[in-house]
């Protein structure tokens, strides 16, 4: 069994004590350079468990092992009194990088992500597409081997989330960094995920699996989906 | 040919969709940013030309409206003045020199008293800010000055302080240093969460959290509380420059006024009264206006300004 970068064994989640559990007895184990997509229902905790990972939060039970993490959010959370550069330069600086290096690795960045034209701008003046880039751009900024992912596109367009879906898979091919990336769009999930989990509600927890490379797509689609819907339906009650 | 690409998408149906070429991509994503992107409408020197012209047709409009009520009610002169007798005696006030003397005063009082406002209150702001006990304790403490006149002060202050400058400026504080505070606090009460977890998620210490993200984030607001601190300065100084005079004191535009009054000159208390608005109007006009606006315009909160 190859190290796990991410492992994270029994984890349970309440808010206070008498609040009900949020997630419930999460087992995970995420390989260096994996992308896995954690694909729930609303309310399945899947948010959580993802602050949990990144220390924004601190478990009820169990234990995380995880280095630091870069984060991108649902919106891209942009600072707006800082032009697209300089929010990159800002996480460069966080990071402590010296003044001349952040100059040519923000530009590095804004390139990788193709809005070297647009560094100069400030976040409302750029589509909602181009400021997720900018966001990933930013935590790309962070240098960190992992990064997690809010349901990032969730917002967008299907033109350009689609578009974003290509530049993800691109830009993780050429950083190798280990993805989580949570959504609860199924189609997103196979299009991205290495693997993908299926994340049952209230409590939260994982409760299938699937490989999805080397699979047929829309047959993983269509499965997927029954299982997600059975998983909801359990709720009707 | 539309037979052609109904097949080729017939036989593919497990390909992801918009599979492109690299280059493609490039161009398409290239054509969604620049359509996606908000256009800037340019305002044209038309509309700003009509824009700065309104306020100055009012002004005239007013003017007119003043003689003509002098002309035909035909008031006592010691009542109300014509704008001709009220500019006559402008014009002496600015040939014995009076004018500038007392504008000069006045507004380095202001200024001096205001900076010194900004040098106490900020620090204020940001303890208070900071610490939930201290707000808890102090805050309705300074919302309460903020709706107190500091005019009110002023007696108080003549007490402790005597015919001094120390009474203008103490007065002038206490009108400008709870509009600061509570401005800054302010800022940063709304400064919205989201911020603070990015800054925790990008590993900014607190230190860093603060200056490089809560503070500009707060800046608008500040800025704001800036305006207002001025503004309240600015009367605080007249009411406190009316009644404080004599004494070791310079002469400066209140005076000017209580002088007007004491010689029951209608005209020279016109004349104090459009030199204390000007001073006001320029100001706005030059700082704080533009400050606020920049401000406001780099981070897409200004909507259709009408200013």
């Amino acid at each position: 069994m190859s190290t796990a970068q991410i492992e994270i064994t029994g984890l349970s989640k309440r808010f206070s004590a008498d609040a009900p559990l949020v997630l419930e007895d999460v087992n995970l184990r995420v390989r260096p350079g994996e992308f896995v997509a954690l694909l729930g229902a609303s309310g399945c905790g899947k948010s959580t468990l993802l602050n949990l990972i990144a220390g924004l939060e601190e478990p009820s039970s169990g234990t995380i092992a995880s280095p630091k993490a870069a984060f991108m959010f649902q919106d891209a959370s942009l600072f707006p009194w800082l032009s697209a550069q300089a929010n990159v330069e800002l996480a460069l600086q966080l990071r402590g990088a010296s003044k001349t290096d952040r100059r040519s690795e923000a530009a590095r960045l804004l390139e990788l992500v193709h809005l070297s034209d647009a560094a100069h701008k400030r976040p409302h003046e750029l589509s909602g597409g181009m400021r997720q880039r900018v966001a990933l751009a930013r935590s790309l900024a962070q240098n960190r081997d992992v990064l997690l992912m809010d349901e990032p596109f969730a917002a967008l367009d299907a033109i350009t989330r689609d578009l974003l879906h290509d530049e993800l898979q691109r830009v993780w091919r050429e950083t190798g960094r280990t993805i989580v990336f949570i959504t609860h769009n199924v189609r997103e999930a196979v299009r991205l995920g290495q693997r993908v989990l299926l994340m049952s509600s209230r409590p939260g927890r994982v409760v299938a699996e699937w490989a999805a490379e080397k699979q047929d797509p829309v047959a993983l689609t269509a499965e997927i989906t029954t299982e997600l819907r059975k998983e909801i339906r359990r709720h009707a009650a | 040919m539309q037979h052609e690409s109904t097949l080729t998408k017939a036989e593919s149906p497990s390909r992801p969709p918009a599979q492109l070429r690299p280059e493609d991509d490039r161009a398409l994503e290239k054509g969604l940013d620049n359509l996606q992107q908000e256009t800037r409408v340019q305002s044209s020197w038309k509309s700003s030309i009509t824009k700065a012209l309104l306020p100055v047709a009012a002004l005239v409009a007013v003017i007119y409206v003043w003689q003509m009520y002098v002309w035909i009610v035909r008031p006592r002169p010691d009542q109300l003045p014509g704008p001709l007798d009220v500019f006559g005696t402008l014009g002496t006030l600015w040939q014995s020199g009076e004018a500038v003397e007392t504008v000069l005063t006045s507004l380095q009082r202001g200024v001096v008293g205001f900076i010194i406002a900004v040098v106490i209150a900020t620090p204020l702001g940001l303890v208070l800010a900071q610490s939930r006990i201290l707000r808890g304790a102090f805050g309705p403490l300074i919302s309460g000055l903020q709706v107190l006149p500091s005019v009110a002060w002023v007696p108080a202050a003549v007490i402790w302080f005597g015919l001094s400058d120390a009474t203008i400026y103490f007065v002038v504080l206490m009108g400008a240093i709870p509009s600061i505070t509570n401005g800054l606090i302010a800022g940063v009460d709304h400064v919205p969460d989201q911020h603070r977890r990015v800054g925790h998620v990008l590993g900014a210490s607190r230190w860093e959290l603060a200056t490089r993200i809560v503070l500009p984030a707060a800046l608008p607001s500040y800025v704001s509380g800036l305006k207002q601190g001025w503004a309240f300065s600015w009367r605080s100084l007249m009411a406190a420059e009316i009644i404080a005079t004599g004494g070791t004191l310079g002469f400066g535009l209140g005076a000017l006024l209580d002088q007007g009054r004491q010689f029951s000159s209608m005209s020279t208390v016109i004349a104090a009264i459009l030199l204390i608005l000007f001073i006001g109007i320029v100001v706005e006009l030059l700082i704080f206006g533009p400050l606020e606006r920049r401000l406001l315009r780099r981070r897409g909160l200004l909507t259709g300004g009408s200013r």
